[in-house]
């Protein structure tokens, strides 16, 4: 029985530990050291890509325990930019996005798997046009370490392909969308 | 007679006007089904194309008509009511109001990104810049609800128009539709 508890006691132990090492990162969106852009291919003849401008998000990293890593982001999807403000407009109205109805996107981190060599692979709800759906997105680190200006960074990039079958949109446009996450988190 | 007089508006005023008349209805029409085609439809690109030119043109031509109103004479109001004069003073400068209101949110939904617009191929209207935040939107809501209302007020202008020719039997419509 002190064996048993001795070993919970251990168990809870690691676990607050591995609580304790992986540190919040707060997206540097201030800094506009992060981007959320979209490319879809027009007519299949090329790219069209754009951005939203307008985001937030944190995240928990630890180098050692990669698995337990947590993100979320907040999307303002009125703030999507795709250099064009007719196509935005449209975007923006009720054949697309429906950002009356609903003003934000949002990702969370679901699972998080370590795939080694930096490749990490994260899993997670991504809401659009109130539609959530869980999605896979894989991701690299591409490094931390100390900032010129006395903070502490860690950066990743991820891709995602949506279609846009499955958040319901009126819209006659029909495809798939790559999403390009570009992050850089500035420890807290 | 190429001028307005006290008693009837000249062939300048009544052709003006029925352009006018025609190319409202007809940007309106265009309006209301354009913005609902399908992505792969032809008329995609060149109904919005064909929709912002005339609409630039009728902008110039609504210039000129108020300019042509403005030195001429405007024939005097038929009948005695005086409240009806008024209303319908008030109804003709909401007619003028709404359709500037309407080519200039029109204008600003389409330049606020810079780019201009091309009236046809023979010279592009340059864009203003972003005068606001949110602007292609909040234009396009003012688009949007103007050219409603001036539907809604051009059926009155109609109503008002019967009703001196039918009811009062007095010549305001004819002297609106001498075309020569």
């Amino acid at each position: 029985m002190k064996k048993m508890t001795l070993t919970l006691v251990g168990l809870l132990a690691l676990t607050a530990s591995q609580f304790a090492t992986a540190a919040d990162y707060v997206l540097d969106t201030k800094g506009a050291h992060a981007f959320i852009n979209f490319k879809a291919s027009h007519l299949g003849y090329s790219w069209l890509t754009g951005r939203f401008n307008t985001f937030d998000g944190k995240f928990s990293y630890d180098d050692k325990n990669v698995g337990a890593t947590q993100i979320t982001v907040n999307i303002d999807a009125t703030s999507i930019d795709s250099n064009h403000a007719e196509r935005d407009k449209h975007l923006r109205s009720d054949d697309f996005l429906s950002t009356d109805k609903f003003p934000t996107a949002k990702f969370v981190s679901t699972k998080v798997t370590d795939k080694g060599e930096g490749k990490i692979e994260v899993k997670g709800d991504f809401t659009l046009h109130g539609v959530t759906k869980n999605i896979t997105i894989d991701a690299t680190k591409i490094g931390e370490g100390k900032d010129p200006w006395g903070g502490y960074r860690a950066g990743f990039a991820g891709t995602t392909t949506i279609d846009v079958a499955d958040y319901d949109f009126k819209a006659s446009w029909a495809g798939k969308i790559q999403l390009e996450l570009l992050i850089e988190g500035i420890k807290q | 007679m190429l001028k307005n007089t006290d008693a009837q508006f000249g062939l300048v005023s009544t052709y003006v006007h029925w352009l006018s008349a025609i190319m409202v209805f007809s940007l309106f029409a265009v309006g209301f089904w354009m913005v609902d085609l399908n992505y792969y439809s032809e008329w995609y690109k060149t109904a919005p194309y064909y929709h912002k030119a005339f609409g630039l043109t009728l902008f110039f031509i609504t210039l000129f008509r108020i300019c042509w109103k403005l030195i001429n004479v405007s024939p005097k109001e038929l009948g005695n009511n005086k409240l009806e004069h008024k209303l319908a003073k008030v109804a003709h400068l909401a007619l003028y109001g709404l359709l500037l209101l309407i080519m200039f949110s029109g204008y600003l939904i389409s330049t606020a990104d810079g780019r201009g617009i091309e009236l046809f191929s023979i010279v592009t209207i340059p864009s203003m810049g972003e005068l606001f935040p949110n602007q292609e939107d909040l234009a396009g809501e003012i688009h949007e609800i103007a050219a409603y209302t001036i539907i809604a007020m051009v059926v009155l202008h109609i109503g008002a128009a019967l009703k001196h020719h039918f009811v009062d039997k007095d010549a305001t419509l004819k002297r609106m539709t001498k075309f020569k």
